[in-house]
Formats: structure tokens, C-alpha cells, sequence
């Protein structure tokens, strides 16, 4: 089967984001970025589907400004086998990429979508639950281990509790937790192969979306800052500290 | 505003998590809440109770066992016919519904949300909890998750609901619950404990997390947390993990032993009232929001501590 994986370019997990002086946004200008962390790990997926001759495509897509297709082109580097691009400057919202990722679905028809649960900048988790709803699909969420056997994916979920198993009907939405694999390094070979891996070029308007954000941002602010705590030097002061706060007795 | 509240249980009572989003609802007007299960009559009871409720919806049907996303989502949508706003918990059943609601009603959802500055504008974290986000929503049916440590539990009792039966759409057919695996733990549950005593890389292995982190937890009532280090490690499962990934908790006394504190982690926990940390590295991030820090050796401190509780 076809296994789509759309990828999103996000500030790199390791950076420390600092807040606008004007309270527009997070400084983005000169700041390292990378692939989501968990869409590395929704592609490693889908190429180890293809290991597993279960895949027998993979396409990435990611949504963005041109600087997108580095992400693009590393995914190509991990193993996919061609990209899409489409090119917007709106910061697309959740139901704006679920709406562009449904065109490409309805044209792609692939038998699995492997998408990260959430992304670290705006932590939304919702585009593989807006993706599933819009394309009538079920959906495996927070996915820690998929398993695909003819027409159905049994997909381990890890939930509040522990984990629970569900089986869907393909083709099927799944989104990708963090203890599904372990991402591999693109070599420097692939690098290289990867720049000639095909890479189209679309708009929104493409698939008749319009990403203009619905929701509005009114400031964003750092978080209240905590009170410097202070050092105790041994496990009785310690206990003297836990005493005042009334932790014991 | 009238608005729906997605009621967290297991088919025999309502959860914690429940009641902050009743009291996140009530800010935007009128309470009703929906309770979707399978023999949950019980739950819908006990939901009427919850104080400031108006209607109980009570579906129950197999179909609704297991809060599949694609049988609920339906059933959803249709008692918002005749609500504004859409409240589910950010736990990992409202995460999965939500934003699938959301999309069916072709709306926007704004994810865990930390409070209400009116009926259209709320803030919620961005950036693992680096950043604050005041957001407005367009006019329109409002679909939102909560954060449950962010906002205050609504009273269990006093409440005067009444129970109504909601039409079941049944099962779509596109998934099946297969089976579960919960963790079993006599301890508090890690989002709405008092105390959370977590452990990181520095424990080394399991035997250390179950012989140095679980008697000083049980000392003090607490519950047992872990950093995404501790578990990709195996020492403990990952329902453990405190973090942007993780579980969201913010208890009274949140004490990270063997933690650097690296930001995915804090994202989980920084909002605790007091935090207290034990790790070795002086330098460590930890003690940057720690109230009190105590540099050293777990594995001698953490036994003496226990000793002297």
C-alpha cells in the first residue's frame, strides 16, 4: 500500500524559544530548525512498513514556506520516495492542513497516513484527528506500536492508563508516539540520492483551501517566571523545608 | 452560551478530570454534560450530582464502550445541534474526540486551554509551556480541551442534573476495540496527586526506581512520576512520563530526584507549587525552578530520606 507522511518544520527540540519583546510571537529569525521530532518518527515508520514489504510508496508532504523542502529532503534522505510541497506563507492552522492533506489524500488514495501526534511548536494535537474526521477514516492516535495485516491496522495506543489495541478498517489515520521507533540518521549517500527524489510543487489553491488563520492571536507572553528556590546542604534541612511546607508531619 | 462536557469515566465512575472542565465550562454559561459508555447508567447518576450540571446525556450502548473517536465523534455532533461550545479534558480520550469534532463541524479547536479570559478568548501554552498564547476564536460553535490542573475540581455533590437518554448513532464500523493493557497502582493517580515523587536516567535501572523512589512515594502518600529518560530506558512503563509528551500534572509538592530538568520535562510539571530536587550536577536545570535543591548522591540521600520521614 501507499503510506503518505506529512512532515512539519518546527524550531529545533534542543532550542529554548524566547518570547517577541512586542508579545506578537515566538522569535523565529535565526533560530535553528528541524523536522518535528514526531513526524521523524511517523517516516521511520512508513520505511519500515516498506521493510516490511507492507509499503510500497512513501510520500511525504509538508505544508509552508519554501524552507519546507529541507524537511522534505530529509525525509527523502531517511528513505521516502518523493515529496509534496505546498507552498503557502500563512501559518496553516490544524483544519487548514487537515483540509489540504484530504486533496492529497483523495488524489494519493494511499492505504495508510502516518502523521506525528502533535507538533512541538504549537502543541495542538488535532491534525491526524481533523485528517480522519474529514476523510471518513478511523484513527489510531498516540500510536506506540502498528501492525498491518491485509485490510486491517492494529494499531497499540498509549492512553492515560497504559495501552489499549485497536483494530481499523484501511485505509486508516495513525499518529505516531514517541516509543514507536527509533528514528535512523540519513547517511551522507542518501543525502546526496535524496536531492534527485521528485518534489512537487503545490499551492493551497490547489486543493481550493484558503489557510488564512481563523483564529486570531491576540499576544503570546512568557510564562510567570518561578521565585529563585534556595540550596540546602543535607537531608535534615531538607526535611526541615518539607516540614514547613507541611508535606510531613 | 449552553455548553456539552465530555465526561471522563470508566463505565463505573466519573474521573477527576471531569470536574476542572465542568468548572472551565461554567465560565463560558450553561453545563450540560454527555456521558457515552456502555452499562454507565451509574456514571450518569453520579455526573448529575456534579454541582451546577443542567442535563445529563446519557448514551449507552457497546458502541460506546471504549470511547472509540469514531463512534463518538457522530454522537457528538449531533447534541451540538443545540450547543455553542464543545469542553472535553485534555486526557487522552478528549485529545482523540475533540479535534475529530471539531473538523465534522468544521470549526477550529483551541487545545488545552488554561483559562478563560471570555467566552471567545482563552490562553493556552505553546512551545512546551515556553510560551503563553491569548487566542480568539472566530463566531461560531467552539470546540475546546482543557487542561485540568489549570482551572479549579467543581463540587461532586449539590448538583440537581437531570438524566436524559441521547439517540445512539451506533458503531460506523470502521474500528474495533481490540484489547488493554492498564498499569496497576494502588498509589494516587499522577494528574491529580498531592505529592508526585519522579524519577530520571540518574536511577539507573528498574530495581533502583522500585527500591529508592517507590517507598519514599509511599511515605508521603504520593504518587510516582518519571522523566521520558526513565522510561525509554524501561524503568518504569510510560503512563509514568511527567512531560510535554507526557502527562500535564501540577501537585502541591512535585520532587524530581536524578532529573536534569531538561525543557520537554519541565513543560510537564512547572507549574507544581513547590518543586524540590535532588540530583548531583550543581549546574543542573532543575534547580533553576527548584524551591529547594539539594546537590548530591541519590542513592545515599534518597535511603536516608526515607529513614528519617
Amino acid at each position: 500500500m501507499k503510506v503518505l507522511v506529512p512532515v512539519k518544520r518546527v524550531i529545533d527540540y534542543n532550542v529554548k524559544p524566547r518570547v517577541k519583546m512586542d508579545g506578537t510571537g515566538v522569535d523565529l529569525a535565526n533560530v535553528k530548525m528541524s523536522m518535528n521530532p514526531f513526524d521523524e518518527i511517523a517516516v521511520e515508520e512508513a520505511i519500515r512498513l516498506r521493510e516490511k514489504g507492507v509499503a510500497t510508496e512513501i510520500v511525504a508532504v509538508s505544508i509552508g514556506v519554501q524552507k519546507c523542502q529541507e524537511t522534505l529532503r530529509t525525509a527523502l534522505a531517511m528513505g521516502a520516495d518523493r515529496a509534496i510541497l505546498v507552498l503557502t506563507e500563512d501559518e496553516a492552522e490544524p483544519l487548514a492542513v487537515a483540509k489540504i492533506l484530504k486533496g492529497i489524500v483523495d488524489e494519493e488514495q494511499p492505504g495508510l497516513v502516518i502523521l506525528g501526534k502533535q507538533a512541538i511548536d504549537d502543541d495542538s494535537n488535532q491534525t491526524g484527528q481533523m485528517l480522519a474526521a474529514l476523510t471518513g477514516r478511523p484513527q489510531g492516535t498516540f500510536a506506540s506500536k502498528v501492525e498491518v495485516d491485509g485490510d486491517s491496522v492494529k494499531v497499540t495506543r498509549e492512553v492515560d492508563g497504559g495501552l489499549e489495541t485497536v483494530s481499523l478498517k484501511a485505509p486508516a489515520i495513525v499518529t505516531t508516539d514517541l516509543r514507536l521507533n527509533e528514528p535512523r540518521y540519513a547517511s551522507l549517500p542518501n543525502i546526496m540520492k535524496a536531492k534527485s527524489k521528485p518534489l512537487a510543487n503545490k499551492t493551497p489553491a490547489d486543493y481550493g483551501v484558503d489557510t488564512a488563520p481563523r483564529l486570531k492571536t491576540l499576544k503570546v507572553e512568557e510564562p510567570a517566571k518561578r521565585q529563585a528556590g534556595v540550596k540546602v546542604g543535607d537531608v535534615d534541612e531538607l526535611i526541615g523545608k518539607l516540614k514547613v511546607l507541611g508535606v510531613v508531619a | 452560551m449552553k455548553t456539552l462536557v465530555w465526561v471522563e469515566h470508566d463505565n463505573a465512575s466519573v474521573k477527576d478530570a471531569t470536574l476542572a472542565t465542568v468548572t472551565a465550562a461554567s465560565q463560558l454559561g450553561d453545563v450540560d454534560l454527555l456521558v457515552a459508555g456502555s452499562g454507565c447508567a451509574a456514571v450518569a447518576d453520579e455526573a448529575a450530582g456534579i454541582a451546577g450540571v443542567g442535563t445529563v446525556y446519557l448514551a449507552d450502548d457497546a458502541a460506546y464502550e471504549n470511547a472509540l473517536a469514531e463512534n463518538v465523534a457522530p454522537l457528538v455532533v449531533q447534541l451540538m445541534g443545540d450547543h455553542d461550545a464543545f469542553v472535553a479534558p485534555a486526557t487522552s480520550n478528549g485529545k482523540n474526540i475533540a479535534p475529530r469534532v471539531a473538523a465534522l463541524l468544521d470549526v477550529v479547536q483551541v487545545s488545552e486551554i488554561l483559562s478563560v479570559v471570555s467566552a471567545d478568548t482563552f490562553t493556552r501554552p505553546i512551545y512546551a509551556g515556553n510560551a503563553i498564547a491569548t487566542v480568539q476564536a472566530p463566531a461560531g460553535k467552539l470546540v475546546l480541551t482543557v487542561r485540568g490542573t489549570a482551572f479549579a475540581k467543581a463540587e461532586k455533590t449539590g448538583g440537581a442534573g437531570t438524566v436524559q437518554a441521547a439517540a445512539a448513532g451506533g458503531d460506523q464500523g470502521l474500528s474495533t476495540f481490540v484489547g488493554s493493557e492498564i498499569s496497576k497502582s494502588e498509589r494516587p493517580e499522577l494528574t491529580s496527586a498531592k505529592i508526585i515523587v519522579s524519577g530520571g536516567r540518574a536511577l539507573q535501572n528498574s530495581e533502583n526506581f522500585h527500591t529508592l523512589i517507590e517507598p519514599l512515594a509511599d511515605k508521603l502518600g504520593a504518587g510516582v512520576g518519571a522523566s521520558r529518560a526513565a522510561v525509554d530506558a524501561g524503568y518504569v512503563p510510560n503512563d509514568y512520563q511527567v512531560g510535554q509528551t507526557g502527562k500535564i500534572v501540577a501537585p502541591e509538592v512535585y520532587i524530581a530526584v536524578g532529573i536534569s530538568g531538561a525543557i520537554q520535562h519541565l513543560a510537564g510539571m512547572k507549574d507544581s507549587k513547590v518543586i524540590i530536587a535532588i540530583n548531583k550536577d550543581e549546574d543542573a536545570p532543575i534547580f533553576q525552578v527548584a524551591d529547594v535543591g539539594l546537590v548530591g548522591d541519590l542513592f545515599k540521600i534518597v535511603p536516608e530520606l526515607t529513614g528519617k520521614l
